[in-house]
């Protein structure tokens, strides 16, 4: 046995029982949960993804269900004079330009918007990670032809790519969600393959190959876990994206078909009634923004906290 | 009796940090007299470098400093901003250990040290062009003239750290401050720079405070020395006061942790089992011939690959329980070589036997296999550690990689043990790299390399980013465990002291070849090649009377670029074709004497 430095030995004496670590998860967690912003952004979301999966059960009314006695209504409580009428009862936003209850709306709205947001970012979370981290780890020729490939992607102007996929399939649920996640796949692609060329050099890669670990061992144990920080983040960032793709192309009229709508559709059609109803256009829109700012809190405040420099 | 230049009363620098204030220099007192040496040795979080950056003002935002710093009188830690922007840069300058990120990278050199002698001296024109030649010059620095319109990348590191001695002198400052300035440097340049700072203090009567970890560097530039630990001074003195009669116990445990090139075996420390006969071990490992080339490419339209040739032709054999060092400076190929040897990149041609097996013929299976029999220890203990994983499944990888019919239960049970036996709590086994030092760190370095109990380790560096204290009792672990496992060792260093301590034999590598190869003593007693002895020689030992009688043996010019087929012949100058392309002479290793190795060279 060699000498050891006392506060070595003070350790020794701690206990039999293995000491829990503290690993580099735990620690980011701890460094989010302080981050205020975020956290107060995580609550908003959750409580908007909640109101969203439980909407039918918050209201009395349907979403598709026509009043047209109350069409063009605001809510009781809207301030101002130049409102024709007032619903009265749950209709807490009021009524759209087809007399339908626009509280159950904005929920069937986020509804939509967060879904595709969702699964758009997970199809480019899948072709990014797993096309971005082979060009990165086989490196050389082929990583300089798969990026690329990547780079003449970039170049095609992505909304007409959108458009011309929309026109020629029609109007299509599961197509938006493919069309929007397979061109935002592309930035996922070169941060995966950016980072997994800088880990693939540290020098712990080296030891574990000197170790006898084989090549998919080290990807799925080493690269993979130490890659998906930066990732995350990145994926906080390009839900907002595609909620913002999405209300673009239904607010050019190509995206959700009625009578199921999204907020992209609700904000189109609010700000076509501006000076009649303007709560058609505030309450979707409000909605949309504050779930954009929370994502964005969210992606700073992980960012910050994966951060390997503040170790 | 000279004149106080920097005198501290009571200093004290705190920084307000979220887990609450740490107190880094806590009530320090010290004077510096006219063209006197001050070194300030002590480990790394000594505090050593915040009391002077704290003393001129240059502490990062949430530092604050107290008590008195006064410079001829005027308390520094009082002054206005620009009151201390006048004394900083022209009275009191300071250099820094690492001499690129120092540098501006998009200015010239010369343009630099302008800018110094504009805004401190108000110098213009021709005449601060003739002073900034006149301080490269100073440092000796040749073709002055030229290199003034060079930028800081296309410089040696040696250069670069002259230039900034030139910057920190062109002012004529009564006191400059080196905060660890050869610390980056090879052993040969670190020589070099040392003496440039002897001879300003000299000729320029520069008080020099020089901040350092090495006790050989202190001993041979130091007039004084003030030990720092945790903050304070523990002991003061003259330099052969502290070096032949220290009394604090901290002082005495940092002289018992150097490792002393003019020593094998130490009292108090393990020492390396001796070999038995040649006979009844035979050959582990046996190298052939070994070149690893990379092809670099070279500026123009068609593109046109020159080899660099890392290694270049190494033959050497390891016994059973036999260490063997490495050492060269950097750029010499050792670490390429040691990966080489492992396979873990491509040899260009040679033969490595594992045994009689050709490990570069073994296919992808065998191989990983066969890595159960060689290990590797690397230099920077938490780089080489996976941040996310904790030390107990990286201490288990490689069990689980080539032993995978192991049950789980056994597999921790044999990290715990292997634990134990490195000096670790096996409580710690869940724990993860960050929350460990650096020698803890290295400890699990070692668990991980040792537990497949292989025949064979390689150290690359293992010891040389630590502090000595440590790096000793790493030293004493690595030494007690090939004791006990009866293993080969490669020990790779360009710590010449560590190595002679370890190794039974020493290889001298430059620019991947082999100069001088023997026993341990044989060569650091009786060194046959010229590079060798430049590189004995320039390894300061932590005497300060050795150090002042040592002649220093120059080597002939800076070490130059690989891809010219002349830096080979370096030490073979009879031989060269003066053509940068040319096919040269290889240098053959000659037998002076028994098992003592030598590469051709012109004679002294």
């Amino acid at each position: 046995m060699t000498p050891m430095p006392s506060d070595e030995r003070a350790g020794m004496m701690q206990s039999a029982e293995a000491v829990k670590g503290r690993s580099l998860w735990i620690d980011a967690r701890r460094r989010l949960f302080r981050n205020k912003a975020a956290v107060v952004s995580m609550i908003i979301l959750g409580t908007i993804t909640l109101m969203a999966i439980f909407a039918p059960l918050l209201s009395p009314y349907a979403f598709d269900q026509i009043d047209f006695s109350l069409v063009q209504c605001g809510p009781s409580w809207w301030p101002g004079e130049f409102v024709i009428c007032r619903a009265d009862g749950a209709h807490w936003f009021g009524m759209d330009s087809v007399g339908r209850d626009l509280f159950i709306r904005t929920l069937y709205g986020a509804r939509v918007s967060l879904a595709v947001g969702l699964v758009a970012t997970c199809v480019s979370l899948l072709i990014g990670v797993v096309y971005g981290a082979t060009a990165g780890y086989i490196g050389n020729t082929i990583d300089n032809l798969m990026m690329r490939f990547v780079d003449i992607l970039y170049s095609l102007p992505f909304i007409f790519f959108v458009i011309i996929l929309m026109v020629i399939f029609d109007r299509n649920f599961i197509l938006l969600f493919v069309a929007i996640g397979a061109v935002e796949w592309l930035t996922m692609a070169r941060i995966v393959r950016g980072q997994t060329l800088s880990v693939k050099q540290k020098e712990f890669i080296e030891a574990a190959r000197a170790s006898g670990v084989s090549g998919f061992g080290i990807i799925s144990r080493h690269i993979i876990p130490n890659v998906i920080g930066p990732v995350i983040v990145y994926v906080t960032l390009t839900i907002p994206a595609v909620i913002l793709a999405e209300s673009f192309l239904s607010f050019l009229g190509l995206g959700i078909r009625e009578p199921m709508t999204s907020w992209g559709v609700l904000i189109s059609e609010g700000a076509n009634a501006l000076e009649t109803a303007p709560w058609t256009l505030v309450f979707p829109a409000g909605f949309m923004a504050v779930t954009l700012f929370c994502f964005n809190f969210i992606g700073d405040g992980l960012r910050d906290a994966l951060d390997p420099k503040d170790r | 009796m000279a004149e106080t230049v920097l005198s501290a009363r009571g200093f004290n620098v705190r920084f307000s940090t979220p887990d609450g204030e740490v107190h880094a220099v806590r009530d320090v007192s010290f004077d510096i007299e006219e063209g006197e040496c001050l070194g300030v040795v002590g480990e790394s979080g000594s505090g050593k470098s915040q009391l002077f950056l704290g003393a001129i003002g240059l502490l990062a935002s949430n530092g604050n400093a107290d008590g008195e710093m006064s410079y001829r009188g005027q308390n520094l830690t009082r002054l206005s901003q620009s009151r201390l922007n006048g004394v900083r840069g022209s009275k009191i300058t300071m250099i820094f250990q690492d001499p690129l990120t120092s540098l501006t990278p998009h200015m010239r050199i010369g343009g630099q040290i302008i800018e110094a002698l504009r805004v401190h001296q108000k110098m213009k024109g021709d005449d601060a062009q003739r002073r900034a030649i006149e301080s490269l010059e100073l440092v000796r620095i040749p073709e002055a003239k030229q290199r003034m319109r060079q930028y800081p990348h296309e410089l040696s590191g040696g250069m670069r750290q002259r230039v900034m001695i030139a910057m920190a002198t062109a002012c004529g400052p009564d006191l400059l401050i080196a905060d660890e300035p050869t610390t980056a440097l090879d052993v040969t340049v670190q020589a070099q720079i040392l003496e440039i700072m002897r001879d300003l203090k000299a000729e320029l009567r520069t008080s020099i405070i020089l901040i350092s970890h090495d006790m050989g560097v202190i001993a041979a530039m130091a007039d004084r020395v003030q030990v720092m630990r945790d903050g304070g001074f523990v002991e003061s003195g003259t330099v052969d006061e502290i070096f032949y009669a220290p009394r604090h116990a901290y002082t005495r445990m940092l002289l018992d942790a150097m490792p002393r090139i003019d020593q094998s075996d130490r009292p108090g420390h393990t020492t390396l089992e001796p070999l038995g006969k040649p006979d009844d071990h035979p050959a582990l490992l046996d190298v052939e011939d070994l070149r690893v080339h990379f092809p670099i490419r070279t500026k123009g339209w068609i593109p046109h690959y020159k080899p660099l040739r890392a290694v270049d032709g190494v033959s050497f054999s390891l016994r059973k329980g036999e260490t063997l060092g490495i050492v060269g400076e950097s750029g010499c190929g050792k670490s390429t070589l040691a990966r080489a040897i492992l396979a873990l990149w491509p040899a260009t041609a040679g033969t490595v036997l594992w045994c009689g097996k050709d490990l570069s013929q073994a296919d992808k299976d065998t191989l990983r296999l066969l890595r159960r029999e060689f290990q590797i220890v690397f230099q920077d203990p938490l780089a080489s550690l996976d941040p996310r994983m904790t030390i107990g499944q990286s201490i288990a990888e490689p069990l689980r990689a080539l032993e995978p019919d192991l049950a789980r239960s056994v597999v921790i049970e044999r990290a715990r043990e292997i634990l134990e036996h490195v000096g670790l709590d096996p409580a710690w086994i869940n724990r993860y790299p960050h929350e460990f030092s650096g020698g803890q760190n290295q400890r699990a370095g070692i668990a991980r390399a040792m537990i497949v109990k292989p025949r064979l380790v390689i150290c690359d560096e293992a010891v040389s980013a630590l502090d000595v204290s440590v790096q000793a009792q790493i030293i004493d672990l690595i030494l007690s465990l090939q004791r006990e496992f009866a293993m080969s060792m490669i020990f790779i260093s360009h710590d010449l002291s560590v190595v002679r301590q370890v190794s039974h034999r020493v290889m001298v590598l430059y620019l991947g070849r082999v100069v001088e190869l023997a026993d341990r003593d044989a060569i650091y007693e009786d060194p046959r090649h010229p590079y060798t002895r430049a590189l004995i020689s320039a390894v300061p030992v932590p005497d300060p009377h050795k150090e002042r009688a040592k002649a220093r043996i120059p080597l002939p010019e800076e070490l130059p670029s690989p891809l010219d087929t002349r830096a080979a012949l370096t030490f073979l100058k009879s031989k060269r074709v003066d053509d940068p392309d040319a096919v040269q002479h290889v240098p053959q290793l000659i037998e002076v004497g028994p098992d003592h190795f030598v590469a051709e060279h012109d004679p002294l």
